[in-house]
């Protein structure tokens, strides 16, 4: 008896083992098919202050305590980051992008993940960050080639230029 | 909600029956999930210490110190890697199947919402703790994880910068992000250990360790499995590259491919809407509470055993307010308090056999008091007649015996078994009220109030106070423990019992009555 009970025994901690085993890494999972390509747009800007800067006047300063007398006064609150992304000549992506924080003071935030088919596209990316009403301050055109799982990573960088495409 | 418990609940039932009879009473998983958990957790801990001294928080020697691990230190670092990831899924299913068979057995609401509650976060924390260990591994499937767990984290809109940027692109990662996740890997289970002991804060007598044969088995287990299939990367993660198809760990990771499918706002309002729910099940209804145990301090000279037996920790010993010349005197939370009468059981004041002024023992429960139990067992043993009759004491949780009374056979129900005083064993007998006594209950090892079914089983066999009687003739008593659903074995055992019964009175002496029914 205790022989059948041992192996009962043995045959249940197999079963356990077997299904921790294999449900620790099966079945597979597919997120993108495989003949598809990723593009990914991100990117953390500060557009400009919704203000002009103000210079404030002697009398002004001196109603200010003496540690907050700066000369300049300038409205905190940012423009919304205008962006657009075309694919192909067919606009997939545009938004208005608000700042972020409490005050609207912080940068515009954007994260976006397009799947296409791979192959060959062209990108048309659009970015306006200041007052301007018409246009855009910044724009690039690219030609990509992407092969089949492919993660493309569009980003904005200002100082680098603008858009970069990696 | 009993609609949903009562199939759990049968279910449960059937399968533990048969684990009962493959592992016995003390080594049954079933009967001990939640310690279960406590010992993957320690293996998850020991194994994850060693492979600490290997691995390496930058971005390629990550996957590389792991790869180091898995290939060339296979015979330790590769066995402990690996029971690393399946001690860790174990304990997921060991959290899942305690919650479920609490929930189903409907042992969390009133005075124990407390452990309910505080088992909720741990889910949170397991799976932090998992997802963030799949991360350092900064494979296909940690790209995967990452990406997915800080889109996820993005949807709420308190980040300056979308998480999720630091997996943009190759350039885009930083090794420092992995010490981060390194220091949230080892804080998690932390804190966890923290909510672990936090959880058990009202429970006494605490099964935190399982039946040692048990815990070699299931080490073995994991060891086997740890050598015949190790785990292993799915190759270096490359951001410039979709991380499909990944073999996910479905324990942890299943939430994943569900955001994928319904996006991240959905999913934030399945965890928390489902996290929320989960808070609120103890009081979906609300238990109906049934009056506390009540000390009186005239019987109580505070002997301390109701203390120590309360499966709940809800008495304490405290200074004692009268004039009476003991130090001590027992104190019952009511909040704590579930009114299993465990207490009443223990208490060496609680003998039927006082005839003298009233029957107040020490402790008693003011929903079924010590007189009204001998109330009961008087008129439970006048309605018995002829050959073999066996007078039963079942609880309300186990087998109903109730149901087989008849003119051999009759049944004192009790809150739980726990709250029998051997004394009445005794009393019955000796007193010629049966010719023999059947003690039911829950299970052994899975007695609704803990601990019951143990402490009566230890007081009949001698081994814990106050104790059954060495005058007792044992083959007069029989312990049938059984759960609801084992009626026909319940019906023969007790069959048995009553056709190997000595006629009333064989070798039995007169008794006389006693003020007080103390161990022998």
């Amino acid at each position: 008896m205790p022989v059948v009970r041992y192996a009962a025994q043995a045959l249940v901690y197999g079963l356990f083992a077997l299904g921790i085993g294999v449900l620790s890494q099966w079945p597979d999972y597919t997120r993108v098919e495989p003949d598809k390509a990723l593009i990914r747009l991100s990117f953390a800007h500060g557009a400009a202050r919704k203000g002009e800067c103000r210079r404030r006047s002697r009398e002004e300063l001196m109603k200010l305590a003496p540690n907050m007398r700066k000369p300049l006064d300038c409205p905190r609150e940012r423009l919304p980051v205008v962006v657009e992304l075309d694919l192909n000549g067919e606009p997939v992506f545009a938004a208005s992008l608000a700042p972020t924080g409490l005050s609207g003071d912080g940068a515009s935030k954007v994260y976006e993940r397009f799947v296409v088919p791979a192959g060959r596209h062209r990108i048309d990316l659009r970015l306006r960050d200041t007052a301007r009403t018409a246009g855009f301050d910044h724009m690039r055109t690219v030609d990509v080639d992407l092969v089949p799982g492919r993660a493309l990573a569009i980003d904005f960088k200002a100082a680098n230029g603008g858009f970069i495409i990696e | 909600m009993e609609a949903i418990r009562k199939p759990l609940r049968l279910i449960f039932m059937a399968v533990e029956g048969t684990f009962d009879r493959i592992f016995g009473e003390a080594w049954n998983p079933f009967y001990c999930l939640g310690a279960l958990g406590y010992f993957y957790f320690w293996i998850v801990a020991g194994s994850g210490i060693y492979i600490y001294i290997f691995f390496d928080t930058g971005v390629p020697q990550a996957y590389e110190s792991v790869e180091y691990m898995t290939n060339e230190q296979w015979y330790l670092a590769g066995v402990m890697r690996s029971l690393h990831r399946y001690a860790s899924d174990a304990l997921v299913v060991m959290m899942m199947g305690h919650m479920l068979r609490v929930f189903a057995y409907g042992r969390y609401n009133g005075a124990r919402w407390f452990s309910w509650i505080t088992g909720v976060p741990m889910i949170w924390l397991v799976m932090i703790a998992g997802i963030t260990g799949y991360w350092l591994v900064w494979d296909k499937l940690a790209q995967y994880v990452a990406i997915g767990a800080t889109e996820w984290l993005d949807w709420l809109p308190i980040f300056g910068e979308p998480v999720a940027r630091n997996f943009l692109s190759p350039s885009h990662l930083d090794g420092r992000f992995f010490t981060l996740m390194v220091f949230l890997h080892i804080a998690v289970p932390l804190i966890l250990l923290f909510v672990m002991w936090f959880h058990l804060q009202r429970v006494g007598h605490a099964k935190i360790n399982p039946a040692r044969g048990l815990a070699i088995g299931t080490g073995l287990m994991m060891v086997i499995l740890s050598l015949v299939w190790p785990a292993t990367s799915q190759g270096i993660a490359n951001l410039s590259e979709i991380a499909s198809p990944v073999s996910p760990d479905w324990f942890y990771l299943a939430w994943f491919p569900l955001m994928d499918a319904i996006s991240a706002g959905p999913m934030w309002g399945i965890a928390v809407f489902g996290t929320i729910v989960l808070f609120l099940v103890p009081w979906l209804p609300p238990a109906k509470k049934q009056p506390a145990a009540l000390v009186d301090l005239d019987n109580c000279n505070g002997c301390n055993r109701c203390v120590i037996d309360c499966p709940f920790s809800a008495i304490s010993l405290m200074p004692r307010s009268d004039d009476a010349p003991f130090t001590h005197e027992a104190r019952v939370d009511d909040d704590l308090c579930v009114s299993c009468g465990i207490c009443v059981g223990s208490c060496p004041t609680a003998t039927p056999f006082r005839r003298t002024g009233a029957l107040v023992p020490g402790i008693d429960l003011p929903g079924l008091s010590l007189a009204d139990l001998r109330a009961r067992t008087d008129a439970a043993g006048a309605i018995l007649s002829g050959p073999g009759r066996v007078l039963v004491f079942g609880c309300e949780h186990g087998l109903r015996s109730e149901k087989f009374t008849d003119g051999r056979t009759a049944a004192v129900i009790l809150p739980c078994t726990g709250m029998l005083p051997p004394a009445f064993i005794d009393y019955v007998i000796s007193r010629g009220l049966a010719d023999g006594v059947a003690v039911t209950g829950c299970r052994p090892g899975e007695c609704h109030y803990r601990q019951g079914q143990r402490w009566l089983s230890e007081r009949i066999a001698g081994e814990r106070d106050p104790r059954l009687r060495r005058r007792v003739p044992r083959e007069r008593v029989a312990e049938i423990w059984a759960a609801p659903i084992e009626g026909n074995r319940f019906e023969r055992e007790l069959e048995a019992f009553r056709a190997e019964l000595p006629a009333a009175g064989g070798g039995t002496p007169p008794l006389p009555d006693k003020v007080t029914e103390a161990a022998d």
